[in-house]
Formats: C-alpha cells, sequence, structure tokens
C-alpha cells in the first residue's frame, strides 16, 4: 500500500465542509472514491471543489479548516 | 488554425492592453493585469507587443493545438508542459499539431500569459480584444473560457522563433517580502486623521482571497480612525462615504475604513467610497502577480517620484523591446 498526496489546486483559503453549519466532508481514516470532495478553496469570490483524485482511505489531512493554502501545497494523505 | 480549450483553469481570458478612452462611461480599461508580461509574451513569439494573449489566473487552461504553433508563457512561474514533459517559462518553444499544453502548480505569482505567434484572433471590440467578463464585452464570447470552446488565431505571417527567452532583470515581476506598492495620498486624505494615515503607511496588509480583476482587496491593517464631519449632501452617514465621484485605476478605496481596495483592470469608474490615495502606475502591473495572502506595504510617494517611478518603468520596457527586436 502506497501512500500519496492530495495536493491544493489554488491558493486561497481551505474549508473542509461545504458550509459553516455542516460536518466535514472527510474525517482521518474515511474511504474515499476518486471523484469524492474532499474540501474546498475559496479564492477570487469562488469556491472550488478538491477531489481525492485517487480511491484510498484518508490517512490524515495535512491543513486545518480555514487554513490560508498555497497551490501544490499538501492538503490531505491517502492511503491508495 | 485554432486552440481548442480542454480545460479552461479557474478564470482564464483573452486579454491586450486594454480599452482605454471609455472609462468616463463606465466601460473599464481591462487589459492584462501584468502588461509588460504580456508584452514579453508576445515579443517572444514574434506577435506586435498588444496582441491578444490568454491570462489564465493561479490555474493553467489545458490547451490542444490544430496546427503547428510558437508559444511563450510568461508571468507567474506557472510551469508549461508539453505533452506532459516539462518547458520553461519566459521562452519560446515549439508545439507541434495535436499536441497538449498543459501547466504545472502555480509556484510564483498570480498570473500566466499564453501567447502564441499570431495572436488570438477574437473580434475587436471598442478598439480592444480584452475580455470585460463583467460587462460581457469583447474576448472570446466575452466571458472566461470554458471546456470546449475554439480560439482563432490570426496568421499575421507571425513566425515565431523557439528558444528565444527573456532575462531574469527584465521581466519586471515582484521582488521582495513584503511586496511594496508605492501609492500617493489623494484628494480624501483630509478625511483620516494624521495617525490613521500613518498607520496605513506602516501596518503590513495582506492579498484577501477576494482580490480579482475588479479590485485587490488587503486585509489586516489597522481600521482607519475618520475625522469627524457633517456628511455633505448626498454622502449618507458612513464616515467612508463621500458624494459619489470618479475612481481612478490605481485608487485605494477603504469601505467601512477597514479593507482598502485598489481598483483594477476591470473596476467600476464611480461611486461613493472615499479613497485614501491612488498606487502609481509604476506599480499596477505587481498588483497582477499578488496571491492571496501575500504581505504587502504601502509607501508613500509624491507627484515627482511617481513620474520617476514610471519613467524608469517605461525603460524597463524599452529594454524589453531592444532584447527581443
Amino acid at each position: 500500500m502506497a501512500t500519496q498526496q492530495i495536493f491544493s489546486p489554488l491558493p486561497g483559503i481551505f474549508y473542509r465542509k461545504p458550509s459553516p453549519d455542516k460536518p466535514f466532508y472527510k474525517n482521518d481514516g474515511d474511504v474515499v472514491t476518486e471523484s469524492d470532495t474532499i474540501g474546498l478553496i475559496e479564492v477570487m469570490k469562488s469556491f472550488n471543489e478538491v477531489k481525492a483524485g485517487a480511491a484510498g482511505k484518508i490517512v490524515r489531512f495535512l491543513a486545518e479548516n480555514e487554513d490560508a493554502v498555497m497551490a501544490g501545497q499538501p492538503i490531505a494523505e491517502i492511503d491508495v | 488554425m485554432a486552440v481548442k480549450v480542454l480545460k479552461p483553469g479557474l478564470a482564464t481570458t483573452v486579454q491586450d492592453l486594454g480599452r482605454p478612452g471609455y472609462y468616463h462611461i463606465g466601460i473599464p480599461l481591462s487589459g492584462a493585469m501584468d502588461r509588460h508580461a504580456l508584452v514579453a509574451a508576445n515579443l517572444l513569439v514574434g506577435n506586435d507587443a498588444g496582441a491578444a494573449v490568454l491570462e489564465a489566473v493561479f490555474m493553467g487552461p489545458e490547451l490542444e493545438f490544430t496546427a503547428d504553433a510558437t508559444v511563450a508563457i510568461t508571468g507567474a512561474e506557472l510551469p508549461p508542459k508539453l505533452d506532459g514533459e516539462p518547458r520553461e517559462t519566459w521562452t519560446s518553444f515549439k508545439v507541434k499539431r495535436g499536441q497538449i499544453l498543459s501547466f504545472d502548480f502555480l509556484k510564483q505569482g498570480a498570473r500566466g500569459y499564453v501567447a502564441v505567434a499570431g495572436g488570438i484572433d477574437v473580434p475587436v471590440v471598442l478598439g480592444s480584444r480584452s475580455t470585460y467578463a463583467l460587462g460581457a464585452l469583447g474576448g472570446f464570447k466575452g466571458r472566461k473560457l470554458e471546456a470546449g470552446d475554439e480560439l482563432p488565431i490570426g496568421s499575421a505571417g507571425a513566425t515565431g522563433k523557439d528558444g528565444r527567452s527573456v532575462a531574469r532583470d527584465l521581466r519586471g515581476q515582484p521582488a521582495g517580502m513584503p511586496t511594496e506598492l508605492r501609492a500617493m495620498p489623494g484628494l480624501y486624505w483630509h478625511r483620516i486623521t494624521e495617525a490613521a494615515g500613518d498607520g496605513f503607511f506602516s501596518d503590513t496588509w495582506k492579498v484577501a482571497p477576494e482580490a480579482d480583476r475588479i479590485g485587490y482587496r488587503f486585509k489586516g491593517g489597522k481600521p482607519l480612525e475618520f475625522v469627524p464631519r457633517e456628511p455633505p449632501f448626498g454622502a449618507g452617514s458612513d464616515p467612508s462615504n463621500i458624494t459619489d465621484a470618479c475612481y481612478p485605476y490605481g485608487s485605494i478605496q477603504v469601505p467601512g475604513g477597514t479593507e482598502p481596495i485598489v481598483l483594477h483592470r476591470d473596476a467600476v469608474s464611480g461611486g461613493g467610497y472615499f479613497m485614501v490615495g491612488t498606487v502609481i502606475a509604476a506599480d499596477m502591473d505587481l498588483i497582477g502577480q499578488l496571491q492571496p495572502n501575500t504581505p504587502v506595504k504601502f509607501v508613500k510617494v509624491d507627484m515627482n517620484q511617481a513620474l520617476a517611478a514610471r519613467k524608469s518603468r517605461s525603460e524597463l520596457l524599452g529594454k524589453l523591446h531592444s532584447a527581443l527586436a
């Protein structure tokens, strides 16, 4: 089993939930499919979904909810 | 020949040097947020300096070429890949028919300029090919690119050479942290207290994630304190409001006195927010390359310093032209 990182495609603010009063999309240890959304990046007044990009199990998130992130920054690790 | 858009990126638009002459009737300048980088991209591929190119913000598009072409990517460090193989920024290279140009994650800066020899041949609207998306004007159908779009490329007899590049000292990109933006105090300077004026120039601000082609918003400095007044007719009670006035390109409005917004290429041309000053022309391109959260300081200058800076920026452009002649 290999560990793979999920990168932020954009600079901006990282959100782990679809809106403030909703639960996190995914938690550490959750199983994901390739097309699952794991978070949002807010930039230029738009919210852009971040997909898992591979099927596996989320080992852990590397960025916190509402963290400022850079493009190409790892935001989660998954076991694929 | 055409370029097919396979993936559009975040907000990729067709831009040239802009559409001056209509701002007084509410149509903004538009054009590249980093005009120096646009000119560099065009000269690298043998185009006229002001030919239309693609401006890709934060994320590159994925493009398929229907004929052989010469391209160059300048501006942000948005690393190009041709059929998955890395290529250099600020350097012209050949693309063969059927090849796919894509991009790696943004490394530095904010906006990459993709020039194709011949230029992007969209219709000229009010003297420019630039996209003003808010007004659905110009560019490709007045909007940002979408998957499936086919961009016509001009023939113009352009025969771009590959392997030409721009030396680092001619690129005109922001240097140093925090980025310094020179500004002249403006007509409404008297509205804030002396302490607030000092604070504005001594605080370190950060680019807000909302910053876009219309305006660049900054956060993190102290709120401005206003001099008490009787609101003039039409101004309203908020101390940051004025009787409606014209907004210059580069002007720094501060709604509520909290978050300064520097108006940029797609700005509104007038309204009722007081302006603390104006970022000088020489530094407007730098703003176009600022990512969210970048630390920025506003540096107070006078008219003589502003004119000297403009001269020096225009000499840099002259050197770029000579180097790529």
